[in-house]
């Protein structure tokens, strides 16, 4: 480490409610190189970033950039002083033209208060052709496809002339050909003395453009190491961390016969283009593949909430249409949504609510009023069934914890007597050690015959948990693998198969 | 033909033929209407007549500047149901300072007669402190505009019903204004005439004030910002835009457009009572869905909203003629909300 360090956090921390999401992290970004952030979902990388751009306040720590010490209270700050970032959600005012959104907040004006379309014309074209970006800067934003999106988010955060750029996930919806091209601009601004922060899970990406790697695992730092001296085996060690052994509980399910049989669905309006598979009886599949590839889109299509366009499912042998969450409820099916807080818990709502509110029918006396006892018994069972952790079924859900949270919700659907259980990242935002109870639920109702589909972004849950995992990749299911014999790299060969 | 181009081709055509019904449904109100307006015109030549153009064109820009003000509101994803309140608050306002000297219970008898640019300043400042109030509860609470106007719509009534009651007046009808007053706003002798129909001086002024509202949406920051804010907020924030001073602008401006409305309803309809302006904020709303202003947030054009208030009161002019019960025209209005806000929808929402 030759020169002085460009970007330097050291020790910060950050807690929310019931989870440390950050525990004395360190990074240093030198001027002229690119810093590869790496580590599993959940890790800690977002967050470390937030509280880099002043999202999020750091509880301890230090930032300095430069030799100086900074703290910024906004992104708009932190571009002022030359630190951008390229999200990985696109934020940007759609309805608008590419100059409009690559100006936004600093148009150039000429009488103080007159926006100069000529000027703002001129300027992007320049960046534009620096950049070679052949993207018509007077073209809709929600015109364009996501590649040039991203292409102009990028561009907009090298107009800014900052010293250090975050690339957060910045490939993920880009082509091969636009991933060269984000390449060639990353080396230009290395070349030009910027620090880039580079953050993905795309290992070749990782080791062919980077030159230092900082690996972070459940909110710690791990390591930082030239990137010369990583292997993919070496970065997927420190990423994964603990023995694999003690993540999970032993597996005693036993797949019995296909139950369920799933040909060729596709979605109309999404893009799940072909997924045919079969599960068994006491069987957890895991689905795996990068975000995008369709995953989330086969549990929906399968439940009902997205128009199907083709396939057939066959329960029992008898073709069913689930056409509705209502009809899929009513077919044995449940789903665990993936967005928890949106679209999993009513969040101001009691436990027992929370609990009973996909099963109502079931507590009608004389069709008319809801039995408020039965309503409390089956919440307790499911408090005492599920190990929920709460002071009473009158505490308003979004009080617990993010795994409390989840069991609620598992217990929810069992309510309704499923046969198939629909799961989409079951643990996500959930810390390790209730993660370990979450899949020894799993694996508890899978010895009671019901059938598990679990969609997840993290690999070794997968492997720990299910007992065959089929990798969705473009929309399409691009092979399957017996979870004991396979290895993560078999899965992400896959994932990268139709990309 | 092999399978797969035929394939294509049927594609092709499936496209095309759905786009030619999208670009249908999309405009459809505005067919539906022109197709009226031709049927009326045909059955009723009387309808082409200059005083029947100059009565609509004059009502269309009698509409316009509350339109123009809210628009802006709704561009944020909000709305402003305060605007016919404040409305009916500047006209009485503006009346009450600009009556004849020899009017028999002067409001204010020891003013005289205000210069006009005066009171136009006065009046257009209170509607733009009004517009600043709603726009500080909106950005400072983040309170839905819809809550915070319909308060203020409240609010506004009281503080009308009891200025109708101050000075000489006794809570009576403000009337008798000053003739220079009139002539101002109305025209005498015109600027303009058509035909022999002279053409109200308010219309020019609609004209100018349409001009400004198109400058500034699409050339100044403030303009862009006002579009970058309603398409996502959180995008303008992060790039740096004042959220906070944009959305009271932005309120304020629509208040300052209220405050001229105000000063040209009180001279067109020349005798202004606590209920003048009632309800216009509902005229506006229409005209501006109807004009393609959308309450997804970010999307609006200034001809947009000038077609949607002509369209609007073409339907009013145009159905009395061919016989239509007046007492249909509010359930047409309905209809014609609903309507135009479901096209509107159909056109941004995500098909799953």
């Amino acid at each position: 480490m030759d020169r002085p360090a460009l970007l330097e956090m050291r020790g910060i921390s950050k807690s929310f409610p019931g989870v440390k999401a950050l525990d004395s992290v360190n990074l240093t970004v030198r001027p002229g190189t690119v810093h590869a952030l790496m580590g599993e979902n959940g890790a800690g990388k977002s967050t470390l970033m937030k509280c880099l751009f002043g999202i999020y306040r750091r509880d301890e720590g230090t930032v300095t950039l430069d030799g100086r010490e900074v703290e910024f209270k906004s992104s708009k700050e932190a571009l002022e002083n030359g630190v951008a970032m390229v999200h990985q959600e696109l934020n940007q005012a759609l309805t608008r033209t590419v100059k409009d959104n690559l100006w936004l907040g600093r148009y150039p004006k000429v009488g103080g208060f007159i926006v100069s379309e000529r000027i703002m014309d001129k300027r992007t074209r320049e960046i534009f052709e620096e950049l070679e970006v052949t993207v018509d800067p007077n073209a809709i934003m929600s015109k364009l496809p996501v590649s040039q999106r991203q292409m102009v988010e990028i561009a907009k955060a090298v107009s800014y002339d900052a010293k250090v750029i975050v690339f957060d996930e910045p490939t993920s919806s880009l082509t091969e050909t636009e991933v060269e091209h984000l390449f060639r601009i990353i080396n230009m601004l290395r070349n030009k003395g910027c620090g880039i922060i580079y953050i993905s899970h795309k290992m070749e990406e990782i080791l062919r453009i980077s030159d230092d790697v900082t690996i972070m695992r459940d909110g710690q730092w791990v390591a930082t190491r030239p990137a010369k001296e990583l292997t993919m085996d070496e970065i997927i060690r420190l990423m994964v961390g603990r023995e694999l052994t003690n993540r999970f509980p032993p597996k005693t399910n036993q797949p019995g016969e296909v139950i369920l049989d799933v040909q060729h669905i596709a979605g109309r309006y999404t893009r799940l283009k072909d997924a045919t598979f079969q599960l068994r009886k006491g069987e957890i599949l895991g689905i795996a593949g990068l975000d995008g590839s369709g995953r989330t889109e086969v549990l929906e299509n399968l439940f009902g909430a997205m128009t199907r366009d083709g396939g057939t499912i066959t329960l029992h042998g008898k073709e069913i249409q689930n056409r509705s969450p209502k009809e899929a409820i009513k077919n044995g099916f449940a789903l665990l949504t993936e967005e928890r807080r949106a679209t999993g818990i009513f969040g101001i709502r009691d436990i027992k609510e929370n609990t009973v509110i996909s099963n109502l029918k079931g507590y009608l006396l004389g069709g008319v009023v809801l039995s408020d006892k039965k309503m409390r018994e089956d919440t307790d069972w499911s408090i005492q069934a599920m190990h929920i952790k709460t002071p009473s079924q009158r505490t308003q859900i979004r009080s617990l914890s993010g795994g409390n949270q989840q069991k609620v919700i598992i217990g929810r659907w069992l309510l309704t007597k499923p046969e198939i259980l629909l799961l989409d990242e079951p643990t996500r935002g959930i810390d390790v050690g209730a993660k370990y109870e979450i899949y020894q639920l799993i694996i508890d109702l899978a010895n009671e015959g019901k059938g598990v589909i679990m969609v997840s972004s993290e690999m070794p849950e997968l492997l720990g948990v299910c007992d065959r995992i089929i990798v969705m990749s473009g929309g399409q299911v691009a092979g399957e693998v017996d979870a004991a014999a396979t290895s993560q790299e078999a899965i992400l060969t896959l994932a990268a198969k139709y990309v | 033909m092999s399978n797969e181009s035929k394939k294509l081709a049927e594609q092709a055509q499936g496209l095309t033929a759905r786009k030619v019904g999208d670009a249908l449904l999309n405009n459809a109100l505005i067919i539906i209407m022109l197709v009226v307006a031709a049927y009326v015109a045909i059955t009723q030549p009387s309808f082409l007549s200059p005083t029947s153009l100059v009565n609509l064109l004059s009502l269309t820009a009698a509409y316009l500047p509350v339109a123009l003000g809210i628009a802006g509101c709704i561009v944020l994803t909000g709305t402003d149901l305060s605007a016919g309140r404040a409305v009916g608050i500047t006209a009485c306002v503006a009346a009450s300072l600009l009556q004849s000297t020899t009017a028999a219970n002067k409001m204010w008898p020891n003013i005289g007669t205000l210069p006009i640019p005066l009171v136009i300043l006065i009046v257009v400042a209170i509607g733009a402190a009004i517009g600043a109030f709603n726009g500080f509860f909106v950005a400072k609470f983040k309170l839905h505009p819809f809550i915070v106007t319909l308060a203020t719509q409240l609010i506004l009534y009281t503080v009308l019903l009891l200025y109708v009651q101050m000075g000489n007046n006794g809570g009576m009808a403000i009337s008798a204004l000053d003739d220079g007053y009139r002539n101002f706003v109305v025209g005498n002798p015109p600027l303009l005439t058509f035909g022999s129909v002279k053409i109200p001086n308010y219309v020019i002024y609609a004209v100018i004030l349409t001009a400004v509202m198109w400058f500034i949406w699409n050339k100044t920051t403030f303009g862009k910002n006002m579009f970058a804010l309603g398409a996502n907020e959180e995008a303008a924030r992060v790039s740096g835009v004042n959220v906070f001073a944009t959305t009271i602008a932005v309120f304020a401006l629509a208040g300052a457009m209220y405050g001229w409305a105000g000063f040209v309803e009180s001279a067109r309809i020349a005798s202004n009572t606590a209920n003048t302006g009632v309800n216009y904020e509902l005229d506006a709303i229409a005209a501006c869905v109807i004009g393609g202003v959308s309450f997804v947030g970010g999307i609006g054009k200034i001809s947009g909203i000038v077609i949607g208030v002509l369209m609007l009161r073409l339907i009013f002019v145009a159905l009395p003629l061919v016989g239509m019960d007046q007492n249909l025209q509010y359930a047409l209005k309905g209809g014609i909300i609903l309507f135009a806000c479901a096209l509107d929808m159909r056109k941004y929402l995500v098909k799953k």
